[in-house]
Formats: structure tokens, sequence, C-alpha cells
């Protein structure tokens, strides 16, 4: 196989490229897919990921879990299952809803390999080349390649700090609908958005969900993190408020138990649950059996709520951390946002500054971070970034934070040289100003900015 | 048969880079029958080599520490003969403002430039030289690091309010960069092996795309034409300045040059040489080397032999 491989000339290569579907050409720039790829170097302090931290779950007790799935049920584990999932998993997730306050069937549920296969079901479903999707700006860098692999046009509405604008929203809708487009679908992460970890206000879910009836259009709820809430009342998902008419559910296991096992659901109104389950049968017949049992044996233990409380107390301390960290590290001209949950923050920087270029600098002292560019299907973003505080410790943090400061400052002294203005520089007055408008500056101008104010330090920021 | 080491990946920017072409050419040797060691170039580089005793190296790194001189110093101390320029050639080629000095000095065309190290602006006062700059190289100027192999860090600067964050993106790369007046034309590459030029291959960047230099270095975002459409006597002008070139910077063995042919004047200007060019399926070495007849697989056997052959200080072919 790999002697063929050397053999295979440009031309060959060309003739392989003739083959591609012509969505394959929609790809990230390979410069800024290298860039990503160095911040899995083990030196650095990675606050890029999304990832929980399953160092905290017993290896004991994933022992156990094992042992008794295996016992009891050994050739089910092995064997195929149902495309929809097994009856005793679909029982946890009613489960796991009902923590959030919404209730629904055992057969409105759909078992996925992970909640990403959700969002690509969902585009197999309803997007033909050209259609409309509608979805937050910023929004989950990852949505955005599968969105563009059906080759959907993404319309991004921004965000405050109430979640999406959905004043605009509307005026989107109605020039789409002037224009004779019709969105398939609205895609909104409502609570503790990744990346922009802000949460949409109870009057803005009922007006969207009451669009949506409006206008009978469908919207992909995703919810990875509802139930790691630090603050806060909790809020009714979009899905309890409409009752499942127009919204299809994402959920999964991945930041309450382990992404590892690659279990997600959607919950969708019948019609579109059985094109789902279709779509699903081509894709992967059905979701891991194995996995599947070892939840639902996780689940009959009966501990899975202790486990939330132990990683939700872990996470608030993380956020607290990072939260003092930005305010000690970060100079004036940066903003941030405040996450009541979930496991993001999302800080723009002023508008000359690019943070895939900071990202270069940031890893030369070996820290890393998601440049805003990634969050936007159109090119904007590129003065915020997503910091993840669910994945390190609050050593690495502090020390990541810290290091990132150090970058951030060095840019922007260098720019006030280059300039003349020196913003940010003692007495000069001209680093109070907040930073020209520019796309995506809405969030930033809206959320509470955590800046330093003189004197100010870390206990301030809680 | 013969041991080579493959030294790939390291820590610069275009590690994943590195990995694809060392890939590649682990594959060729491996069909050619050598015997082969892949080397994750890291902490214990030296170690390895010395356990592994190779009889040559083939440096399949790109960027800092691999294509600037530092990994083939490392090899020199060991004994080991190493594919590719050496110590010199290699610091010549990585630094642009270096490269560009040779070629101002030695007579061949290089775009208009100046250079300026962060200090210079911090402690020296050179912002304030800037209109002066800006005056001489007309709009749009090209912004790049000097020691930076990929697209990342270049930008257009169409105005004076885009030179400063463009200097600040270039800074985040390098310690020094360079401000470059931009041709108008037909971006050209010459690939050259054993000092002799290959055909000539033409990137076309989609229309769209001009001034996003990420999006044309993406795949499917910009077409390669080889051998280039051109007349005989700028293939050979093109050539002839590509073969001045790996000769004035020291260059051995393999490299690339990169060239623009002006709109209008039809004149050639040399942007910079890369000691190492990338050798994955999409590089433009290989592609020119398989269209003078030279496969993938005979395109590594010569270069190992050429780092294996008494290696003369010139660039003449060995």
């Amino acid at each position: 196989m790999s002697r063929d491989r050397s053999r295979a000339t440009s031309r060959d290569l060309e003739r392989y490229a003739g083959l591609f579907a012509s969505r394959t050409k929609v790809m990230k720039s390979s410069a800024m897919r290298d860039l990503m790829a160095i911040t899995e170097r083990p030196d650095v302090i990675s606050l890029a990921g999304g990832l929980p931290d399953t160092s905290t779950f017993a290896a004991e007790s994933l022992a156990a879990i094992t042992a008794k799935m295996a016992a009891e049920n050994a050739s089910r584990a092995l064997q195929y299952g149902p495309t929809d999932g097994l009856d005793a998993t679909k029982e946890c997730i009613v489960e796991v809803m009902a923590a959030e306050g919404t209730t629904v069937d055992r057969q409105d549920i759909l078992v996925t390999t992970g909640g990403q296969q959700v969002i690509d079901l969902v585009c197999k479903t309803l997007v033909d080349p050209g259609d409309v999707i509608v979805a937050e700006a910023p929004t989950y860098p990852g949505a955005v390649p599968a969105f563009t692999s059906y080759e959907a046009d993404v319309v991004q509405i921004a965000m405050d700090a109430d979640g999406m604008r959905i004043d605009e929203l509307e005026e989107t809708l109605d020039r789409l609908e002037d224009e004779g487009r019709r969105p398939k679908f609205i895609y909104t992460i409502p609570s503790f958005q990744n990346p922009a970890g802000v949460t949409m206000s109870l009057p803005r879910r009922r007006r969207l969900v009451q669009l949506a009836r409006e206008r009978e259009l469908l919207v992909l709820e995703d919810n990875p993190y509802g139930l790691l809430r630090y603050e806060g009342e909790p809020l009714p998902t979009l899905h309890s408020l409409d009752g499942g008419d127009f919204v299809i559910y994402l959920g999964t296991f991945s930041k309450i138990l382990s992404p590892g096992i690659r279990l997600g659901w959607a919950v969708a109104p019948v019609p579109v649950l059985e094109k789902l389950n279709l779509g699903k049968q081509a894709t992967d017949l059905c979701s891991s059996t194995m996995t599947q049992l070892f939840v639902s044996t996780y689940f009959a233990h009966d501990r899975w709520e202790d486990y939330l409380r132990s990683l939700r107390d872990l996470y608030r301390r993380r956020r607290d951390t990072m939260l003092d960290a930005l305010a000690e590290h970060l100079p004036p001209e940066a903003s941030w946002t405040r996450p009541q949950g979930g496991l993001f923050i999302w800080a723009t920087l002023p508008d000359y500054l690019d943070t895939t270029d900071l990202l270069a600098r940031a890893l030369s002292r070996n820290v890393a971070f998601v440049p805003g560019r990634a969050a936007y299907a159109d090119g904007r973003g590129a003065s915020s970034l997503r910091l993840n505080f669910s994945g390190v410790g609050e050593d690495d943090i502090r020390e990541g934070v810290r290091r990132i400061g150090a970058v951030v400052r060095e840019q922007i002294a260098l720019y006030g040289t280059l300039t003349g203005t020196q913003p940010g520089g003692a007495g000069a007055g001209a680093g109070a100003e907040p930073p020209a408008a520019q796309p995506g500056a809405e969030l930033a101008d809206v959320l509470e900015l955590h800046r330093r104010r003189e004197g100010e330090r870390r206990s301030d920021a809680r | 048969m013969t041991r080579v080491a493959v030294l790939k990946g390291g820590r610069s920017l275009e590690r994943q880079v590195s990995l694809r072409s060392g890939a590649r050419v682990e594959d060729a040797l491996a069909a050619l029958g050598h015997e082969v060691v892949g080397i994750d170039v890291g902490h214990d580089l030296v170690a390895r080599l010395r356990e592994t005793a190779p009889d040559v190296a083939f440096v399949a790194l790109h960027g800092r520490d691999g294509e600037d001189g530092t990994v083939q110093e490392l090899l020199e101390v060991l004994g080991i003969p190493f594919t590719g320029s050496g110590v010199s050639g290699c610091m010549r080629c990585a630094d642009k403002v270096i490269a560009k000095h040779a070629m101002r000095d030695a007579g061949i065309p290089t775009p208009e430039f100046y250079a300026f190290t962060e200090t210079a602006f911090k402690e020296l006062g050179a912002a304030d030289a800037l209109g002066a700059i800006e005056e001489r190289l007309a709009f749009p100027i090209v912004v790049k690091p000097s020691d930076q192999g990929s697209a990342l860090g270049i930008r257009f600067a169409r105005s004076a309010a885009d030179v400063p964050a463009a200097l600040v993106a270039a800074f985040s790369y390098s310690e020094r960069v360079l401000l470059e007046r931009h041709v108008h034309g037909r971006e050209l590459a010459v690939s050259l092996l054993a000092g002799e030029a290959l055909p000539v291959v033409e990137a076309v960047p989609r229309e769209e795309d001009f001034y996003d230099f990420s999006a044309r270095y993406t795949i499917g975002r910009t077409s390669f034409v080889c051998p280039a459409q051109l007349g005989d006597e700028t293939t050979e002008r093109a050539q002839a300045l590509a073969r001045d070139v790996f000769a004035l910077l020291g260059c051995r063995g393999f490299a690339r040059v990169d060239l623009m042919l002006e709109e209008g004047t039809g004149e050639l200007f040399v942007l910079e040489a890369n000691a190492i060019p990338g050798l994955t399926e999409t590089s433009l070495l290989p592609q020119a080397a398989d269209a003078a007849g030279i496969g993938f697989e005979a395109l590594v056997g010569r270069i190992v032999e050429l780092a294996l052959a008494p290696a003369p200080a010139s660039a003449s072919s060995a």
C-alpha cells in the first residue's frame, strides 16, 4: 500500500482531484490547520481544547462498571443494536433531560454517536446545497465544517450578554424571505454557548420558539452544557418551552460523563426523527451497544448526579481562577465574557490584533487558545479568542493566561509604537478608549466587561 | 543497502507539512530498498542519531531549526552526511532579508524592500520612517516575517492605515520583518536539482483570493501549471536566474526559487529561495521533477546520491 502511494505522481493526484465531490473543496486553510496541530504538543499549556477533565472519573469505578456490564450483558454488548438506540440507554436520557426540567418520551429519542452526529444528521436530512442555516455569531467551531460540508450558506446572528439577538434574527429572516430564501433551521447553543460563554435569556427563549412556530422553522437546540451551571437559576430548555413541535434537541453524555464513549442523542418531532433514523442507518447502523450498556449500568448505580456535582465544583473553581487571571493579566483594551456555566470564555482584543498571528507568538511561549476566526463561517472573529477552563488544572490556567496576557501586551505596545498612540501606556489616556467598532464587537460591547481598573485585583473579578 | 535517517516534524510552525514530506520520503526510500529510520526531531535528536548511526540523513524538515542551518550544524558535528544545503546555504535562504541583500548586491533583480527589527521600532523610532518607506515602495506593500516559510504572517497593506497591524502580525512570527514592493504579475517557482533548473511551475490563485494569503495556500484554491505557459525566452531567463540564486546563496543538492513575472514590463524578480522545499503530494518540487520525467522515487534517490557524493563547496552539480 505504502509503496503505491510513493509512486503517485502529481498527475495521479490531479486525476483523483477530478473525482472529489465539490463539497470537499470547502476546506480550512492548511496553514491554520497546521498551527492548530502544534497546540497539541505536550509542553504546551492548551486552553484551546474543549475537553472535560476525565481524570476525575475513578479508574476503579470504570473497571467495576465495565465488569458488571460484561457479567450481565456480554453477548448483547458485543452485538449490533437497534438504530434508534437501546431502551435502557433511552431511560437514562429521559432521566438526564428530566434533571433539566424537560420531559420527553423514550420513543422520541434517537441515540447517536456523539452530539456531533446529530448536527451531521440534521444537515443530511434538511440541507440541500445553497440552503440557509442560521447560527449564532460566533458559533461552535465544530459545527462550521459540518455546515459547509453540506454546502450550506451559513448566516450568523450577533449575540450579546443575553444570547442571540432575536431582533436581528427577525430582520434577517425577513430579509431572507424577501430574497425568496427560507432557512432550514436555526442552530443555537442557548446555555453557556460555545464559544461565547453567554446564555440566552428567558424572554429571548420564549420569543425564539414563538418565532419558529409562527414561521414554521426548525430550531436545533444544542445543549451539551446545560447541567454544568455554576451559578444562577436554571432556565428552561427551548424544547420544554416549545413542547417539541419545532425544536430538535441535541444532548450528549460527553460533558457529564465521558466524550470517549461517543454517545449523544436527538429528540425531534416524529417525521423528522424518522428521517434522522434513516440517515443514521446509512451512516453507522447503530451507535456502540457496548458504551450504551456502559451508560445504563452506570446510571443503575444512581451516582451520576454526584459525579456531576463534583464536576460542577471543579469547573466552577477553574472558571473563577481563569476570570481572576484574566483580570490580572489582560490589558484594559481587552474584554471577555463571564459565563455562568459551561467550559468557555470568549475574549475580544482590539481590532488591529489578529488572534491567528497572536497564536503563533503564544505558541513560542508554549500556550495555546482557539483563534476566533474558527467560530465564524465568514472570516469575522479575527480579534477574538476562545479559552477553555475545564481541561487543565488551576496552576496551568493561571500560568497560561499570564503568558497570553504577556503576548497581548507586547502586541498592543508594539502597535502603539507603530502608530504613535501608545495605547495602554502610562497616563496616555488613549488606552481607556474602547477599540473602534468592528464585526463581532456587539458581544464585547454589551457584556459585563472585566477591564482592570487602577488598583483592581483578583478578588474584584468575582 | 544504505541506512537513511529521515528527519521530520520538529517544533516549527511547519511541523505538519514536514511530517507529510517525511512520510512520503520514507515510503520512497523503502521502495528503493534502503533501510529507513524515521526520526521526529526533538530533545533526543543527537542521541537518536548516535544510536541509529545512519549512512546519511534525509532532512525533511521545514521552517525554524530544520531549514535554517541548526540541524545541519549538528549533523556536521556528528559527521553524518545529509541531504540538501549546508549550514551557510540554509542560513542564507532561511533569512529572506539576508538573501535579498545578497541578491541585490549581486545584481539579481529582487523587489525593493526595507527590513526592520522590533527593536528598531521600539528603541530607535523607526515608525517615524514609515512614511518615507511607504512613499518609496508605493501601495500595495507586502509585509512579511523574514524567516517564516509558510503563508503565515504575510499581509498586503493597501494603504498606510493597514501597515501597523500588518507589522504587528508579521512580528508575531519573526524578530525581523520586511516591507516589500508588491510586484503585480504571475507567480513562478523554479525548482533545482543538483544546481540544474527543472521545468517552471506557475501558481494561479483564484481571482477572489488574490489578497488572501492563507486562502492561496489552501488545497483547491490555487491551481498549479507545470510546465508554466511562458515563452522560451522567459522560461530560460527564469531558470538562469534560479541557477544564479542557487549558486549565490550556496545551495547544495536541491532547492526552490520563487519569482514574480511582472505584468506589463515582463521583468522577472526573485522573491526568495527555499533550501528545503516541500515534498508532499501537492508540493512544487515533485511536480516540477515529474514534468522533467523524474518520478518521486527517482527524485528522492537522486537527492540521497547527491548527499553521499564528495561534496564540492560550490553549487555545481555533484
